[in-house]
């Protein structure tokens, strides 16, 4: 199915409202490729086409839902029939509405690299296996590696309503990721290496695997250290993972239901004055890039933190709606629900130091390379979070022993206010956020 | 799904460029779920997955490829597909014949949901929410979720076996958040398992949506958690995901063998105080983690993987336990068709040791008492784990006291299991759980009786 197809397949479901009755179809379809090096061989190759639709209807303030994982006529009518008869078991809600076309213009954005497209599996190939030894070749010390990995896919998603949202869209991405073994004396550290980008130029192995062997060799003969009260410097990866758990804090939804502690905080000063955030979907270094939201509005760049004052919540129509402003086009979903509201590329401001000029501007710390726990750990609700970490001591401006087996422990309130620097190596990572190492003052570890 | 001698010239077609072993897995899922927040239901939907998964063995090489058309003509396509990794093999043309294997079904659905009414769905969670709200002033906000899933599979591979299974899962959760002078606080409960709608037989949701308001009160008056190590120990029917960390994942065929487990190497010696025995069973009726047969076609079973401290064995999947020439475990999982199958726990958990409960508190001096675990993560190289606490107290002179605040606990696995070092007589399975690994999730259970760990480190900030 080209992609006129699939556009005209969403309206043709929209078209089919009856009085009273709004209609939106959601149609995606994907293809996927993924091999996995072992050992100097093919441990396996996936290939894959999946396809859906998710269809919402609203009428008399009732919204039902969905989906199939197929595309097929007798699916898509049984899909249509089942969200009709859902919506009867709905409660009703006076906001509930679908999107409308809002003016805004969609974003010029090539997010489809014909190149990948047309890549021959055996290039794929070469790379997984390329990046399996050159892990292997760089470190004595490195023993195996568990995954070493390339995988891309492309897809492309329609939209149509019947108040007037038709819109389509496509994007590829690849990525690869390794999973280092090190060992020495009986012990085994496991490291982790990822690089992701939209075109196969954009991968660098050779950078992926020598930044993976560094972060798994330097943790051999890591041991718990004493509890304290510390200053850690969180690693970018590490930094964005906290910061996509604010952003997520930061949404119309969990505002309108009283699930945020920001909620009553706008226009005040919630971070270091060091800290902006801003979620940017136009942007199309990152991959979560996207001219339309989940919704079918046009992406814009929304600054949720600036300077840390708090400036603005993420809406989807529902919420903006209910909240007495406008989309931010922030809906985001797949075939199989309905939207919801949340970050898309969300980015922090880039400071100037690297992190090896942050480590020496701290002195004396803890470099965090890793955490554990975050969906145990952190409770978006309260702000409380405690996590398991990784990293090496920071002593005399300087890296020092290997860590593990410890926790840091804080709440996310006061990690924004406690940033004391913010790095300038920005990285765009898998998940579509970026990050930058942060310094965090006064965090409390726990160990022997 | 697919008639049988469709599903054998599909297998021949797979095999024909020189695969050794091929396999179809075919997935027909229909799901039901519901959402109640802000005091309304916002929404009922229903899904329909379909589709099935062709894997080619070549070798040591894997093949797979997936599609959600079920024709001969969708399936050759795949088969051609995952074939396409054995083409510089020599092929040829290879007769497949399957036989059915016995059936082989663990528990039985009494009400299968699709028979019942979405209105009755829907009102389980108007009463959860209505119970949670009357449970105190501080309650700001409850929201609960009902999900039912109906998941049928077929399996055919090149050895002859045909089999099938239908798993249906029924779950309902509740999320309350409690509003006082120092913030938000969270309250949640679970409960489900792989029946029918006959779980609210079992469960009363007003029961359910209690038990995590309290939890959400209680935490309003919570103090931060303490800071370092100590004794901990862990309510029954909440620390099973404690083994699940901290041994399970380690005790997987497929990272043993890539040397990515301490427990490599190591069957035969004693990993745990004797106090321990810990089972993984699939046959576990009505148990989260049940399943009559695993996502490669072979019967779910008891498997005793520590005994007396001794470890016995660990879990497998039929790649693995191919190249060891032995038989399957019965671990073979997957989340779905779009997914490669690998080992995987199914309920997993400590049988009962010999001491009272009350006598392992009251014989605790200083410690913490872990009345709800969260979810966990292991870094299964080193065995470090973590889990979080969601209902905590402290332990003073051999009572529980205060309330503690969220926090994660870590610990290292090997040592965490020859610290266990009092086990109750008190057994309970645990709620249900969503095991992640490699990106796939799939359901899990566990369970274990009240235990003490001798020495744990406290994630908190109170020094």
């Amino acid at each position: 199915m080209s992609s006129p197809e699939l556009l005209d397949l969403a309206e043709r479901v929209a078209a089919r409202a009856r009085d009273g009755e709004q209609v939106e179809a959601y149609v995606s379809r994907g293809r996927q490729f993924i091999v996995r090096a072992y050992e100097g061989g093919v441990e396996s190759l996936t290939s894959a086409e999946s396809a859906g639709i998710g269809v919402r209807v609203v009428r008399g303030g009732r919204q039902g839902f969905a989906h199939a994982g197929t595309l097929e006529p007798s699916a898509v009518d049984e899909v249509l029939a089942d969200a009709r008869d859902n919506l009867e078991f709905g409660e009703p809600d006076e906001w509930y509405a679908l999107a409308e076309p809002d003016g805004v213009a969609p974003p010029d954005l090539e997010l489809y690299d014909p190149a990948l497209a047309a890549m021959a599996p055996e290039r794929k190939v070469a790379a997984a296996l390329e990046l399996e030894q050159m892990v292997r070749s760089l470190d004595p010390r490195i023993s195996g590696v568990r995954t070493a990995m390339w995988g891309d896919g492309r897809g492309e998603a329609a939209i149509a309503t019947s108040t007037g949202i038709a819109v389509w869209s496509q994007g590829s991405s690849c990525y690869v990721m390794v999973q280092p073994l090190a060992a020495v004396d009986g012990e085994t550290q496991i490291g982790f290496g990822v690089d992701v980008g939209r075109r196969p130029g954009d991968i660098d192995l050779d950078e992926t695997a020598r930044d993976a062997v560094a972060r798994t060799v330097r943790l051999i003969g890591a041991k718990p250290v004493p509890s304290q009260r510390l200053t850690v410097v969180l690693d970018r990866r590490v930094a964005a993972s906290f910061l996509s758990i604010v952003g997520g804090m930061l949404t119309g939804e969990v505002v309108l239901k009283k699930r945020s502690p920001f909620a009553d905080r706008l226009g005040e000063q919630i971070a270091s004055p060091l800290l902006s955030l801003v979620d940017d979907a136009t942007n199309p270094l990152s991959v979560g890039a996207d001219t339309h939201d989940g919704e079918g509005l046009a992406t814009r760049a929304n600054r949720l933190i600036d300077a840390g004052v708090l400036s603005a919540f993420l809406h989807d129509s529902y919420t903006a709606r209910r909240s007495g402003t406008v989309s931010t086009a922030s809906a985001v979903r797949g075939y199989s629900s309905t939207p919801s509201v949340g970050c898309l590329a969300l980015a922090p401001s880039v400071g100037t130091l690297d992190q090896a000029g942050l480590i020496a501007q701290v002195g004396e710390g803890l470099l965090v390379q890793d955490v554990s726990g975050l969906h145990s750990g952190v409770n978006p609700v309260s702000g409380d979070f405690s996590v398991g970490a990784d990293g090496m001591m920071i002593r005399d401006g300087a890296l020092a022993e290997p860590v593990r087996e410890v926790t840091i422990a804080s709440t996310l309130q006061r990690m924004l206010l406690d940033i004391v620097a913010v790095g300038g190596d920005l990285e765009w990572l898998p998940g579509g956020d970026a990050g930058v190492s942060l310094v965090i003052g006064d965090v409390s570890l726990s160990g022997r | 799904m697919i008639e049988p001698d469709v599903l054998e010239r599909v297998l021949a077609a797979a095999v024909r460029s020189g695969g050794e072993f091929a396999e179809v897995y075919a997935e027909d899922r229909r799901s039901t779920s519901a959402r109640l927040d802000d005091a309304k239901i916002e929404e009922l939907s229903s899904g329909r997955d379909r589709g099935a998964g062709i894997r080619v063995i070549s070798g040591d090489t894997t093949g797979y490829a997936h599609t959600a058309d079920l024709s001969e003509a969708g399936l050759l396509a795949a088969a051609a597909a995952a074939g396409a990794v054995a083409r510089s093999g020599g092929g040829g043309a290879r007769v497949v014949g399957l036989t059915a294997s016995p059936p082989h079904r663990v528990g039985g659905v009494e009400v299968p949901p699709d028979t019942v009414a979405k209105s009755a769905k829907v009102a389980l969670l108007k009463r959860a929410d209505e119970a949670a709200r009357a449970s105190g002033a501080g309650i700001v906000q409850v929201s609960a979720g009902y999900g039912d899933s109906r998941r049928r599979i077929l399996v055919a591979n090149t050895d002859g076996l045909l089999a099938d299974d239908e798993q249906v899962r029924t779950f309902l959760r509740v999320l309350a958040v409690a509003a006082g002078d120092a913030g938000m606080q969270t309250g949640y409960e679970v409960v489900g398992h792989t029946v029918g709608f006959e779980l609210f037989e079992r469960y009363q949701v007003e029961d359910v949506a209690r038990t995590a308001a309290q939890r959400a009160l209680t935490k309003l008056a919570a103090r931060p958690a303490p800071s370092g190590q100590m004794p901990v120990v862990i309510r029954h029917g909440t620390g099973g995901v404690l083994f699940h960390e901290a041994c399970g994942h380690g005790l997987e065929a497929d990272l043993v063998g890539k040397g990515a487990s301490v427990y490599r190497g190591r069957t035969g010696e004693q990993v745990a105080n004797p106090l321990v025995t810990l089972v993984d069973d699939g046959t576990m009726a009505a148990e989260w983690g049940a399943l009559g047969i695993d996502d490669e076609g072979h019967p779910s079973q008891r498997n005793v993987l520590i005994r007396d401290g001794i470890l016995t064995d660990y879990m497998w999947d039929f790649l693995r336990s191919r190249q060891e020439g032995r038989a399957p475990s019965g671990n073979g999982r997957r989340q779905s068709y779009q997914h490669l199958p690998m080992v995987r726990m199914t309920n997993t958990f400590v049988l009962d040791g010999p001491d009272d409960p009350d006598d392992i508190i009251a014989s605790t001096d200083h410690g913490v008492y872990v009345a709800q675990l969260g979810g966990g993560q292991v870094n299964t190289a080193t065995g470090d784990f973590v889990f979080g606490m969601t209902e905590a107290y402290l332990i003073e002179g051999g009572r529980i006291t205060e309330p503690l605040r969220e926090g994660n606990l870590i610990g290292n696995g090997p040592q965490v299991l020859l610290d266990i070092d009092a086990l109750g007589n008190d057994f309970a399975m645990g709620g249900p759980g969503t095991c992640g690994k490699d990106g796939q999730g799939v359901p899990v259970g566990d369970g274990q009786p009240t235990l003490r760990v001798a020495s744990l480190t406290v994630g908190g900030t109170a020094t």
